[in-house]
């Protein structure tokens, strides 16, 4: 295992930006999750890391080796595909060392170790069938287990979960996140959803249009946003726009005064997340911003529900509460109070149509 | 008329058996001309194989009786067994260089990101499209001027021939070999890369493997084309060099016993053989 050093790394296709300028520094032993929509580099940004695509700028570097002019074979990179990408004519055991077998590794200490990934993703009675007799989280553990099994210096996982059904996704995110806290393995993981994204990661990248947006732990994510589209990416977020006309005064295009922590003047947009706030047939006492508002839209989620609220003619806020028993849930129509503390309102400079 | 809006039932009904009777209909009529398709074909092929066991000489209804005399005559005639021998080395020697032409060629139109592929893939099925006597008379004229300039006994040279042979084998090693390369899922080349294998190693041990129907439909397709190959080999051949399609030729413009029928039988036994030994390995249906 190594440490793994992205360093001003960018790549073009024709005209395109597909990624540019990205730098990152991923720790030894460390889960980094590049997080973003499609076509945000985040899959460019493994390639570079994998050598199969080659960086027009910038170097890669693991465990302190120069490695941006080696080709794939020459890495000692694990590569996880989102479609497994398993050898379809060789059985799982033959999967598994293949690896093995590039490194000339004797035949008794292949099998051996063959046995042994396959052990760690609990495979052992089924190492003489071929993929196709393997059910989709099957195949995912061999090749999980093929990735792992000749000790690489960093494991890559190109959207690992997306062909699995959201139940058995649930278990081996926390499966391959056991390994490899168990392994010690400097892995990254390029994901395109969030909750994945959250649950597995050490540190998060966010990327879009080709550029990190913000690099941190789920918490400096959640908290402290850097822009408007992290703030919309990771969690949710309802977004007010309006500018800061007095130090922590917001005023809001429809109107409304609102209690921020904002110091600097000029357009801004107000970013709440739906849980934050509270919603109340009597205005509360004590908070910084209460407003008197109907209620348009209920979404009933079961945990939670949605309480999509008008505050203005030109604002709606969605409201989380939580499903508690014996909770009288308010009516679509009905008049409520919704009510935030300024700490909890996220102010980026700027409106997204100014 | 009023109309029964009360009854979706007797819509449905009516409506999935006036569907289902013209497709019944629509099924037969494709069963019937794939059977009249299949007699087109088969009948000669019985017909012949009937004949090879006639007694008589003049071959003529009914017969006077069944014989393996013209099996054994074929034994006994040199021409036939020098041309199987000379085919079959021409066949087997064509399909290997076509195949290591053609597999890398098909691999480059595959890979390749310029717009050439598009006219260099339709070039290289064009040995397919040219008649037999064009592309013999063409290569017939060029080994001419080819010897003139040079100077090397090329006309009627048994090189001069395997060359023309590949020329007629690349069109199906390069079609077959694409055909299966386009299934490929390149994600398996790229595994086997990041496991540490070369490019080299790659081919070997992950493509190669996933295109094997491909490689053995071509490898069939073109030893069968080049084995009975006769309007271009009839320019090429050289005194003394006769291939078994040609020898039946030249055979047939003095007689017409069934010895000719006999070797028929054989050469089809050999290519029926052959296409069950492949199919043992890929389903050919699925290929072609």
């Amino acid at each position: 295992m190594a440490r793994l050093r992205i360093d001003g790394v960018s790549k073009r296709y024709g005209e395109v930006d597909a990624i540019r300028e990205v730098t990152l520094d991923v720790a030894d032993g460390e889960f980094l999750v590049l997080l973003g929509p499609s076509g945000c580099g985040k899959t460019t940004t493994l390639r570079v890391v994998a050598g199969f695509a080659e960086p027009d700028a910038g170097s890669v570097a693991l465990g302190g080796r120069d490695i941006t002019a080696l080709p794939p074979w020459k890495r000692n990179a694990g590569l996880v595909f989102q479609n497994y990408a398993l050898f379809p004519h060789l059985t799982v055991a033959e999967n598994v060392a293949f690896g093995l077998e590039m490194r000339k590794i004797g035949a008794a200490e292949t099998a051996r170790r063959v046995g042994e990934a396959l052990q760690l993703v609990r495979l052992e009675h089924l190492a003489q069938r071929l993929p196709r007799q393997l059910s989709g989280g099957q195949q995912q553990r061999v090749a999980l287990a093929r990735a792992l099994v000749f000790h690489p210096d960093v494991l890559l996982l190109d959207e690992p979960l997306s062909n699995l059904d959201a139940k058995l996704r649930q278990d081996v995110r926390v499966e391959i996140r056991e390994l490899q806290r168990k392994l010690g393995l400097t892995t990254v993981m390029v994901t395109h959803d969030q909750e994945e994204a959250l649950t597995m990661a050490d540190r998060l990248v966010v990327m879009q249009d080709g550029a990190v947006r913000q690099v941190g732990t789920q918490q400096d994510l959640y908290e402290r946003p850097c822009d408007r589209f992290v703030a919309s990416f990771v969690g949710r977020s309802t977004f007010i726009e309006g500018e800061i006309e007095a130090p922590g005064r917001f005023r809001s295009r429809g109107g409304l005064s609102l209690a921020c922590t904002a110091a600097k003047l000029g357009p801004a947009t107000l970013a709440l997340r739906p849980e934050r706030m509270l919603i109340a047939a009597a205005p509360p006492a004590a908070v910084d911003n209460n407003l008197p508002g109907v209620v348009e839209f209920v979404s009933y989620l079961g945990a939670t529900v949605d309480m999509h609220v008008r505050i203005s003619a030109r604002e709606r806020v969605v409201v989380q509460i939580p499903n508690r028993a014996g909770d009288a849930v308010p009516k679509v129509g009905q008049q409520v109070h919704v009510a935030w503390l300024a700490a909890n309102g996220i102010v980026f400079a700027g409106t997204a149509s100014s | 008329m009023p109309v029964d809006f009360q009854c979706p039932s007797a819509v449905k009904v009516a409506r999935t058996w006036s569907v289902a009777k013209p497709r019944r209909l629509g099924r037969l009529a494709l069963r019937g001309a794939a059977a009249v398709a299949l007699a087109y074909i088969l009948t000669p092929l019985l017909f012949v194989t009937w004949l090879a066991f006639f007694r008589q000489e003049i071959p003529s209804f009914p017969p006077e009786g069944y014989s393996l005399r013209w099996f054994l005559a074929i034994a006994g005639n040199d021409r036939f067994v020098a041309g199987f021998l000379l085919s079959l080395e021409l066949a087997v020697i064509a399909t290997g260089i076509g195949l290591l032409l053609g597999l890398p060629a098909a691999l480059a139109l595959a890979r390749s990101k310029l717009a050439l592929p598009e006219l260099a893939s339709s070039m290289l099925l064009l040995p397919l499209i040219v008649p037999g006597i064009v592309l013999g008379i063409a290569l017939y004229v060029f080994q001419v001027e080819a010897e003139i300039a040079s100077g090397l006994p090329l006309l009627g040279s048994l090189g001069g021939l395997i060359a023309g042979h590949v020329l007629i084998v690349i069109p199906w090693t390069v079609r077959l070999v694409s055909a299966s390369l386009v299934g490929l899922d390149r994600s398996i080349e790229e595994a086997a890369q990041s496991l540490g294998a070369d490019r080299w190693v790659t081919f070997r041990r992950v493509t190669l493997p996933a295109i094997r129907p491909g490689v053995v439909a071509a490898a069939l397709f073109s030893f069968v084309s080049s084995f009975g190959n006769l309007e271009m080999s009839l320019f090429l051949v050289g005194p003394g060099r006769t291939t078994l399609p040609i020898a039946i030729i030249q055979y047939l413009e003095w007689k017409i016993d069934p010895t000719i029928a006999a070797v028929s039988v054989l050469q089809i036994a050999l290519i029926g053989a052959a296409m069950l030994v492949t199919d043992r390995f890929v389903r050919i249906s699925r290929m072609v």
